[in-house]
């Protein structure tokens, strides 16, 4: 707290500047107060609820608490034990709170999960997704090298390029099921122009979750290309013009001059992309709902949902082991990019 | 209106028995009655609306606030309205379907309702339904058949009679499939239209009794008999009676295939005929007909569903909510919330009397004559939700690729050893 530090001795301390050394102490803290609420309500105590609701098998639901009338000749137990027969039951009433209804069952969600085949499909289909979803990247930085000219009329071609960042995912999943129709679709349209063979992308075991990615990768690659172009403008003309000085164009010229400027851009695209990548779930729910058949376009949180909040989801501590697994994933992953900053930070 | 006031009346007098609590004075029920209801497509939306308006005016002192919620959204929302403790009254479904909700207390136990509101007698039909645990948990208050929906002007173009037993609907399918068409639409994207032909077809081929012991976890998925019904799937399948790439479609979207003729029947619940109509077909070219007989020593059971009213077991208002019950499941508004220009369904009062519609008339006398093997809910009713789940997933990967039984019929025996 030595902010406030000046040449000339003090000889006894005044009483006003002390005060504000200590609003200014407080004053950060005062505004950071609410994030942090909310941050510890809605993110940090949530965690550590699913690594606990992870070692209980739960339906998710609370049952009414009963308690023992005065005279009804039972006990409070008594009446706990009847369950929900404690209603009907003369000497008992309810106090108006719940029970939680979970049993401790230590590891065995994550035993089940081991030899669970869905839990690895999602798994599987999480890697797959990782690794295509990259493909927006380079993607992107074709798209923003093409875009970066002076042409009447480029901005409308920009803004037409972004245009699919704007929509939501599920317009964005639902225009790609109709393209990808069997009978209707545009795709098969256009395949049986060249002869091609009539798919049912999104009906297929084989291709459905590439059908997805493809649909993801549309939106992500326009992301992708605004970074870029972005980082564009910033790289510095007279590096552009000294390079050319010596020699540089095409391939050469990018790589070893452009590229590196654009770095920032780069890491940048990269965490969106992996983000992007980790929220496939709206996209499945619309356009596969992780069929067809058993989970076979679904990813760890589609799974998680699917199992504990779905209509037919019921098992909260079986969803939570799947939270934890997934978070513990992300981890490896946060556990990078902030080690990134922080040595980002220190060096510069 | 003055027999439903009357009914109130005696609701009440059920409810002072019950709670032994405070009683309302004698000219009827009163205060505040929260209601959630999911009926939010338009015709059950305005049914429920009208039937709101109509219990207000029976029984003035009762102010109801009704919350409709969006059906598929209910099926979660559920969950967090009962345990908030935020309504008195909400809908839901007869069968296991209820069973969570029944273990951990939330419905409340009427069955002391039906002895005094005679519901016992007039709702004999369903009881059976709500019935878990020694204890009634709601009452319903609209139900209906399954069967097959079909073009009758391709029938007869084709020169083909409704199937009845498994041959004619073997040959039937093959005249309707050498004619260019498809003999079943179905759309299997949301699974429970799959759990529908795999009722029918283990109904036919193995009975009522075995459909209940498997989904009630008694019967091992690989058992030879589960293995039969498969097969029988399997031999429409192959011959190629169902649309391809239903695994694709909603059951809406599947209607259209219906509609221009290419294909010829549609296996579903009589809530079909209303769009069927509303797409143009008229009742000349649109026929029902049972689901056809496999096994001839086999009694035919049938899917009727049926939807319900439960009151919440922390419900503030309960003689009121007695009320509503009892006025919804009287006589006279069974005949008139479920004919043809409301929900256009079966009445669950035997009192009541079913619209003139030729395919409810052929319903309701299928359901009460000639389902002697029993009546089921659905499969996603009667089999608890993750065993649902799991097994309808199963049957739609059966549907796509039939040669993937065995891996099918062991993952789902490994989910019935985990789940029961």
């Amino acid at each position: 707290m030595a902010t406030i530090a000046t040449d000339t001795p003090v000889s006894a301390p005044a009483p006003g500047p002390h005060r504000r050394i200590s609003q200014q102490a407080i004053a950060p803290w005062l505004f950071l107060l609410p994030a942090f609420l909310f941050f510890a309500v809605y993110v940090i105590i949530p965690i550590f609820q699913s690594f606990y609701i992870s070692f209980y098998e739960w339906n998710g639901l609370y049952a009414l608490e009963y308690r023992a009338t005065p005279d009804g000749g039972l006990t409070d137990l008594e009446c706990l034990d009847l369950g929900n027969r404690a209603a009907r039951t003369e000497g008992c009433e309810p106090t108006g709170d719940t029970v939680w209804t979970a049993e401790y069952i230590g590891w065995e969600n994550y035993q089940n999960l081991w030899t669970d085949p869905f839990f690895w499909t999602s798994l599987k289909n999480n890697v797959i997704w990782l690794l295509l979803y990259f493909l927006a990247i380079p993607g992107g930085l074709f798209i923003s090298l093409f875009l970066n000219q002076k042409v009447f009329g480029m901005r409308l071609y920009k803004s037409l390029f972004f245009f699919p960042f704007v929509l939501s995912q599920v317009v964005v999943g639902l225009v790609f099921s109709w393209f990808y129709l069997p009978n209707e679709g545009l795709l098969n349209e256009v395949l049986s122009w060249f002869g091609g063979p009539r798919t049912n992308i999104l009906g297929s075991n084989d291709y459905a979750t590439y059908g997805i990615i493809a649909a993801g990768l549309w939106p992500q690659t326009a992301y992708c290309m605004i970074l870029y172009l972005t980082g564009l403008n910033a790289v510095d003309p007279e590096q552009i013009e000294a390079a050319r000085l010596d020699g540089a164009k095409g391939p050469k010229m990018l790589w070893y001059v452009v590229l590196p400027q654009l770095w920032p851009a780069t890491f940048i695209a990269i965490v969106v992309t992996v983000i992007g990548a980790l929220r496939s779930f709206d996209l499945i729910t619309i356009m596969t709902n992780g069929g067809p058949g058993f989970y076979n376009t679904s990813v760890l949180a589609f799974y998680m949902y699917d199992v504990a909040l779905s209509e037919f989801g019921f098992r909260m501590g079986y969803g939570s082991a799947i939270a934890v697994i997934l978070f513990l994933i992300m981890m490896i992953y946060i556990t990078g990019f902030l080690w990134k900053m922080w040595r980002d930070e220190r060096g510069g | 209106m003055r027999s439903i006031f009357k009914t109130g009346a005696l609701a009440l007098a059920a409810t002072t028995m019950l709670s032994g609590a405070a009683f309302a004075d004698a000219h009827g029920v009163s205060g505040p009655l929260r209601i959630f209801s999911d009926m939010s497509n338009p015709a059950p939306r305005a049914v429920m609306e009208d039937m709101v308006a109509r219990f207000e005016e029976a029984n003035p002192e009762v102010e109801v606030e009704l919350v409709i919620t969006d059906r598929e959204a209910w099926k979660t929302q559920i969950r967090n309205v009962l345990q908030s403790g935020g309504a008195d009254i909400v809908n839901w479904y007869a069968g296991n379907r209820m069973a969570p909700y029944v273990e951990a207390g939330l419905f409340m136990d009427i069955s002391d309702l039906w002895e005094e509101g005679g519901l016992t007698e007039s709702l004999a039909s369903t009881q059976g339904s709500m019935t878990m645990d020694d204890g009634i948990w709601g009452v319903p208050y609209t139900y209906y058949q399954w069967g097959v929906y079909y073009r009758e002007d391709i029938f007869e173009e084709l020169g083909l009679e409704a199937p009845t037993t498994w041959e004619e609907e073997l040959s039937n399918c093959q005249a309707i499939i050498d004619s260019g068409r498809a003999c079943y639409t179905i759309g299997t994207k949301f699974l429970w239209t799959a759990g529908g032909w795999f009722d029918y077809l283990n109904m036919r081929t193995n009975g009522y009794d075995f459909h209940m012991a498997l989904t009630a976890g008694e019967v091992e998925w690989t058992d030879e008999r589960v293995r039969a019904t498969f097969e029988n799937w399997a031999q429409l399948i192959e011959m190629g009676a169902f649309i391809d790439d239903h695994q694709t479609y909603s059951w809406q979207e599947a209607l259209p295939f219906m509609v221009n003729g290419e294909a010829a029947a549609y296996l579903m619940g009589n809530f079909a005929v209303a769009p069927l109509r509303e797409a143009g077909l008229t009742d000349d070219q649109l026929g029902f007909y049972q689901f056809p007989q496999i096994n001839p020593d086999i009694e035919p059971g049938e899917d009727a569903p049926t939807d319900t009213f439960h009151i919440a077991a922390n419900a503030e208002n309960v003689e009121a909510a007695e009320a509503f019950l009892l006025f919804v499941t009287s006589a006279e508004n069974q005949t008139l919330i479920n004919n043809g220009e409301n929900l256009g369904q079966l009445p669950v009062n035997a009192n009541s009397t079913v619209d003139e519609d030729e395919f409810l008339l052929a319903g309701f006398d299928m359901l009460s004559n000639n389902a002697t093997g029993g009546i089921a809910q659905f499969f996603d009713r009667d089999a608890p939700a993750e065993m649902a789940q799991v097994a309808m997933q199963g049957f739609q990967q059966f549907m796509v690729d039939p040669s993937t039984l065995d891996q099918v019929l062991m993952i789902l025996e490994q989910a019935r050893s985990r789940i029961y």
